[in-house]
């Protein structure tokens, strides 16, 4: 049996005290160290996570769909976007990216707090390190816009070899693709974060029933907003969708041959939705980790 | 009163709610540098309340906290830099290895990465757990992981390390490698706060006993000092077969009982000296039904029993 390792008294103290923000770097980096080495080990299911839902939505509404006669009679969006001279896969592209985003926010956050407020209160430790308890919030929100980021970015060679027609993409403005993207990454993981404090544990999975499929189908991610028009009080009802900008934003970065919101307003009310959700959230965190 | 290192001034915590719940209803401690300091008592005494608001996890109602001279309700992230927190369940990262788990509790407080590492070897090998550095928390024992969690809990060095229920759920032998844990990072100067509602723990580990209840201090002091302070070296718990109003003062005039008080099942005398004194209690109780008899010396479950009427399993 070894001996114990015996730690003389005089180096029993707290760790040399340096400046609160060189502490809180410090803390929240370890955080974040943390959560790549988590995600790294665990990168085969993250990567199944991404990739299935667009792969199958592509390999469905671009190329079954189309190898079947009449298909745009099946599918009234593919006339849609073939009137506006752009095919679905047009279309589709950045609504799968906007869902990609969402749908990670949800897998990153919410799903891994639900099961640490229910069960494995494994985020205890993180949330004792020297650091204000909103910040490892914060931390939890960045680090899965990182995951929206990955997610959304393979959407891109999937739409690319999967389609039966190709895909028309095109970047006029990369500044403003990039803010929609992190912007849209960040709100993603604050809706992650209302959520995953917001529902009892027990009742996570209700989730997908009540939040998750209504915000992607009524997400303008199949369609555009303009397209809307004929049905008025859904296209103004769909406004307070925070995954409506999502999508929309990435249609005026990506494919602006398609009718979209005005790029101002977009990233207006992805900003306000990202701090909305970030206050939401972060309050229902601390309220869940301190009594 | 000095300030200790851990310093509660008038806390109080109520739940609000439907029925509002008062958790802890005011109360003033100081424990001093380098002591095992335990809050005994039932469950629902307000125990965990009183050391969750020492590490920053509940917020009280009123009152002030300071650990280490920070206080710690209004800068908590400070204050975690002081403390050490083992918590009653097991919190360990599912996701990470022993090794990994201590590795980034150490980064968490500002740990280079090499000193992470290095700080982990040593605690791993303090441990005894240099063998299990590999492994997950789900292939360890409760014994095991709570060794793990204590190891992760001083890995950066705090001055108060804080358990809640350190024993709840493990069995007698891990209770014991536990405990000796704990003793050996007291003789390495740490101060120790723990409750307990196990009154041999208490007994055992501590230097000094704060015995709670209804979220109050009832009584504190060392644990030899709160068993003397039951006025009595020997108990004989005698079980009757029927309550008695006359055996009592018989027993009371026996030399050496300093007192003779009613228990649910029969009397309890006490006694300063146990010289000679079995028989005539035995020939005294005999024409009363006495069925049983047994013999013990006062502990801190006496003490709570006789300032409160309860048992501390109740």
């Amino acid at each position: 049996m070894s001996t114990a390792v015996a730690t003389p008294r005089a180096t029993l103290a707290a760790t040399p005290a340096v400046s609160p923000s060189t502490q809180y770097l410090r803390a929240f980096t370890g955080l974040f160290v943390r959560d790549l080495h988590v995600l790294r080990r665990e990168l085969g299911p993250f990567m199944i996570r991404i990739v299935m839902n667009p792969l199958l939505f592509l390999f469905v509404f671009t190329y079954i769909m189309p190898h079947m006669s009449n298909s745009a009679a099946m599918n009234p969006t593919a006339s849609m976007a073939s009137a506006t001279g752009v095919n679905f896969s047009t279309v589709l592209l950045p609504g799968l990216m906007a869902v990609a985003i969402m749908f990670s926010g949800i897998a990153a956050v919410a799903l891994p707090l639900a099961v640490d407020f229910g069960s494995t209160r494994e985020i205890d430790d993180r949330v004792m390190c020297p650091l204000p308890t909103s910040f490892v919030a914060f931390e939890k929100i960045i680090f899965s816009a990182i995951q929206s980021i990955i997610a959304a970015a393979i959407v891109f060679p999937l739409a690319y070899y999967i389609p039966s027609t190709p895909v028309y993409a095109h970047v006029t403005s990369w500044p403003f693709l990039i803010a929609v993207v992190v912007l849209a990454s960040l709100t993603a993981g604050a809706l992650g974060l209302t959520i995953g404090t917001a529902v009892k544990p027990a009742q996570i999975g209700l989730i997908f029933g009540v939040v998750v499929m209504p915000i992607t189908f009524l997400g303008c991610v199949y369609y555009p907003w303009r397209a809307l028009a004929a049905i008025h009080w859904l296209q103004l009802g769909v406004l307070i969708n925070p995954i409506v900008y999502m999508s929309e934003g990435l249609r005026a970065a990506l494919t602006p041959t398609l009718p979209h919101m005005h790029p101002a307003m977009i990233l207006l009310m992805l900003t306000v939705f990202l701090a909305l959700l970030t206050w939401i959230g972060t309050r229902g965190f601390i309220r869940r980790v301190i009594g | 009163m000095e300030d200790g290192i851990v310093s509660l001034r008038g806390v109080r915590k109520v739940y609000e709610g439907k029925q509002a719940v008062t958790a802890v209803a005011g109360i003033d401690l100081d424990v001093r540098e380098g002591e095992i300091y335990g809050l005994l008592g039932p469950n629902g005494a307000g125990k965990t309340t009183t050391i969750s608001m020492c590490t920053t996890r509940v917020l009280p109602t009123a009152g002030t906290v300071h650990i280490a001279g920070i206080d710690a309700v209004r800068n908590p992230a400070d204050a975690r830099r002081t403390m050490g927190v083992v918590p009653q369940y097991n919190t360990l990262e599912r996701a990470c290895t022993v090794a990994e788990n201590i590795q980034f509790h150490c980064l968490y407080f500002g740990f280079s990465k090499a000193d992470a590492k290095a700080r982990t070897a040593q605690l791993l090998e303090q441990f005894h757990l240099t063998e299990r550095a590999g492994a997950y928390p789900a292939q360890l024992s409760g014994g095991l992981a709570q060794r793990v969690q204590i190891a992760r809990a001083i890995a950066h060095k705090p001055r108060v390390l804080f358990l809640d229920e350190p024993s709840a759920g493990l069995d007698p032998q891990s209770r014991i490698a536990m405990w000796e844990a704990v003793q050996r990072l007291h003789t390495e100067g740490i101060t120790v706060v723990l409750t307990t509602h196990y009154m041999e723990e208490a007994d055992e580990l501590c230097d000094r006993v704060a015995i709670v209840d209804g979220g109050k201090i009832l009584v504190e002091d060392t644990p030899a000092a709160l068993k003397n302070s039951v006025g009595a070296k020997t108990l004989y718990e005698l079980d009757l077969r029927e309550p008695s109003d006359t055996l009592g003062p018989i027993l009371a005039a026996l030399p050496h009982v300093s007192g003779v008080e009613q228990t649910p099942r029969g009397l309890r005398v006490m006694a300063e000296h146990a010289d000679g004194l079995l028989p005539q209690v035995v020939s005294a109780a005999s024409g009363y039904g006495l069925r049983d008899l047994s013999i013990t010396e006062p502990t801190l479950e006496t003490v709570f029993i006789r300032l409160t009427g309860r048992d501390l399993r109740e």
